[in-house]
């Protein structure tokens, strides 16, 4: 890659969730020069996986694609995926980072024709699944993937399943000697929109996530209802792929708690509202939703979707968190136990699937962030005491989609306050 | 109405809150709980107490002073630290108990005859007497705490124990003579005073 083209006048983003695009665009529509990095093979971040947003139901593939077009569309825009940034040095409007891109082993010639997928054997956990089902070692990471090309996993570079590939495809797009490189570029001002990763809820020892098949996190929820998703849309539980037709929502599973992540992860409440009707959708009036919470918190006019599920008679609400979780053997049901704070009626309530509502965690904590960098007490970005990084959505706090993309325009706009005053001084030189 | 309990009903007319904040051990704790219920959930002895740790806080801040300081659930406390582990507002919840009992048992409006505040009471006394808890008169006052009788039938069904603590020089049946001591009581009663002394002080009780 030529790395001259990038100068200080330009803007690094990175991330490339909903967050990192909208920053990107907003800045590159402005008529700057823009690099956008994502670490995964496609654009799109975490909320590529939901099912449908709240507040309105709608899909996010859709919000995707408009951004995807205008993204085509703009010229002062450069999109690197599977790449990283390792380091950031320098000063405001003057800043050298270091980007490592690992290897796709498929080149721009791809026309995702999926031949490649055909003919290779080794099958690897679908990234996109939450290990919920696999996927062949060479794969479109999905349907709104952005670049359409495929990626090649690097466990089959090397094997025969990698020449069966290369030889498979008919327009000379695999490139089995790819290596990981590492380049510098001189950029004036970067957003960090890295998002948020879930909380492990294998960390909640009371819940057993990790000892019992049937406690599956709001993620894989999301994965569950989606037609596109490992059960086609059926709301089927691991343990023996039986409907589940009596499902329990745990909120604050590992946020508002100081044993675990101190903050409120702000999304939550909706997210489970939201996915109570998901179970309507498939169901109707058979299927039961029970919300466990301390409060419910549908921050702003978000009340009014709270208001709507409290009208749903197959939503029930229990003001309580729950104490802890049993397998109910016979069954795989699990019982939780617990005491109400409305009556304190102690319960020892059956369902036959359990959805923790995790947390979110910043996708930062684990990276090494430049050192003059402010976080806050839980490791979600501020900015750097320079003034010339910014953060942008669920990097600089919890937020939904509606908040991140505000936060989003509003980091792009300091950015491009930075490079017009380093523009600005170059010009009186 | 005792006279310490009088006076702390002047002193704190309507806010128990406030009361339990300044008076009793780590009280000050109350306020942080948002009633989440996980201590309720969690206590192994939850579901034989009327008032669990959850319950209680409550009640504390909807100003339930007489029902709190009479209750007898947290002379239950087996300080087994579970909900203390668990509580996500990390509030030290067992001390609270404890607290909550010790200060019930100082206005003297714990529940009479309760088990755990007779044994508390009875090890206090021998301990602060000499320095060393007298065992012999310890076990033998545990035994006749419910009168003559009960305490007769207790000794004999615990009779073979004690003869073989005593045969394995566990016991020495000796001890009901005056029994061993530190070696200056005096000394440790002026301790033990001053002590209370600046606890008192500390608290505002007038004494
Ligand atoms: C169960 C659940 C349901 C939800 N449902 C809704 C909903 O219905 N409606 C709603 O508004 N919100 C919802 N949300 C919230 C929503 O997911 C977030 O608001 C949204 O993902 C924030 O987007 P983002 O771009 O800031 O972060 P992300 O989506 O996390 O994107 C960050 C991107 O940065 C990339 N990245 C991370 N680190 C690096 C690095 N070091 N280098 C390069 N790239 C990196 C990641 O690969 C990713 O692509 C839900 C959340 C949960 C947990
Ligand atoms: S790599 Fe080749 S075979 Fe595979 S999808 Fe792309 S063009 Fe088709
Ligand atoms: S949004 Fe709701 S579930 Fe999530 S942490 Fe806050 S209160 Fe808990
Ligand atoms: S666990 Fe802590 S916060 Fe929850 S009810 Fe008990 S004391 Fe209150
Ligand atoms: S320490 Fe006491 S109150 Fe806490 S869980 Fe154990 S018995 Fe219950």
């Amino acid at each position: 890659m030529n790395a001259s083209i990038a100068t200080n006048q330009t803007i690094l983003v990175v991330g490339g969730g909903i967050s990192g695009m909208t920053s990107a665009l907003e800045a590159a529509e402005c008529g700057k020069q823009v690099i956008l990095a994502e670490r995964n093979t496609s654009l799109g971040g975490r909320t590529s996986l939901l099912y449908r947003y709240f507040p309105k139901m709608c899909h996010p593939t859709c919000g995707l694609e408009i951004n995807l077009r205008r993204l085509k569309a703009n010229r002062n825009l450069r999109v690197m995926t599977q790449t990283e940034v390792t380091s950031v040095t320098g000063k405001r409007g003057d800043y050298t980072v270091t980007l490592k891109i690992s290897p796709r082993y498929v080149n721009q010639n791809c026309t995702g024709c999926g031949e490649c997928a055909k003919v290779v054997e080794a099958e690897i956990d679908n990234p996109y699944e939450y290990g919920l089902s696999k996927t062949k070692a060479a794969y479109l990471p999905h349907a709104m993937a952005y670049p359409q090309r495929y990626v090649l996993d690097a466990s089959i570079v090397g094997a025969a399943d990698g020449e069966k590939a290369k030889a498979a495809c008919k327009y000379n797009a695999i490139e089995l000697d790819m290596k990981t490189e590492t380049v510098e570029l001189k950029v004036g001002a970067v957003i960090w929109a890295t998002g948020w990763k879930p909380y492990d809820a294998a960390k909640i020892q009371p819940y057993g996530y990790d000892r019992f098949d049937n406690v599956i996190t709001s993620l894989e929820f999301e994965r569950l209802a989606d037609p596109h998703g490992p059960t086609g849309g059926k709301l089927l539980r691991p343990s023996d792929g039986k409907e589940a037709k009596n499902i329990a929502f745990i909120q604050c599973a590992g946020s508002r708690d100081e044993n675990h992540l101190r903050h409120c992860s702000r999304i939550c409440c909706m997210a489970s509202l939201k996915q109570t009707q998901y179970v309507r959708e498939v169901y109707g009036d058979e299927g039961k939703s029970t919300i466990y919470y301390i409060d419910i918190r549908s921050i702003d006019r978000l009340e009014d979707f709270y208001q709507k599920v409290q009208q749903d008679s197959a939503v029930k609400f229990v003001k309580s968190k729950v104490a802890n979780i049993k397998l109910h053997e016979e069954t795989n049901d699990l019982i939780l136990h617990g005491v109400d704070t409305e009556g304190y009626h102690r319960y020892a309530a059956q369902h036959d699937l359990v959805v923790l509502a995790v947390g979110m965690e910043p996708e930062s904590n684990g990276i090494a962030l430049p050192a003059d960098m402010i976080t806050d007490s839980s490791g979600f970005i501020e900015g750097s005491k320079d003034g010339g990084q910014f953060s942008a959505g669920a990097a600089s706090s919890p937020l939904d989609v509606n908040r991140s993309v505000q936060s989003a325009t509003a980091a792009s706009l300091r950015a491009i306050q930075v490079v017009h005053k380093t523009s600005a001084t170059e010009g009186a030189r | 109405m005792t006279n310490a309990n009088q006076q702390a009903v002047a002193l704190y007319s309507n806010d128990f809150l406030r009361e339990v904040e300044e008076r009793v051990e780590e009280g000050e704790w109350v306020k942080m709980c948002m009633q989440c219920g996980v201590c309720a959930g969690s206590c192994p002895l939850g579901n034989a107490w009327q008032h669990t740790p959850q319950k209680l806080f409550m009640m504390i801040r909807a100003g339930k002073r007489e029902e709190v300081l009479t209750s007898d659930s947290m002379w239950m406390c087996t300080s087994c630290y579970n909900c203390i582990v668990r509580c996500p507002r990390k509030l030290p919840i067992t001390h609270i108990m404890h607290g909550l009992a010790n200060y019930a048992h100082r206005l003297n409006l714990a529940p009479k005859g309760q088990p755990t505040r007779e044994v508390a009471r009875l090890f206090w006394n021998s301990l602060a007497k000499t320095g060393r808890v007298n065992e012999l008169k310890f076990s033998l006052a545990m035994y006749f705490k419910d009168g003559i009788v009960q305490g007769i039938k207790n000794a004999m069904a615990m009779q073979s124990i004690g003869l073989a603590l005593v045969m394995t020089k566990r016991l020495n049946p000796m001890e009901l003579f005056g029994g061993h001591k530190c070696k200056d009581p005096g000394s440790l009663h002026k301790m033990i005073a001053k002590a209370r002394e600046i606890e008192d002080r500390k608290k505002g009780f007038t004494s």
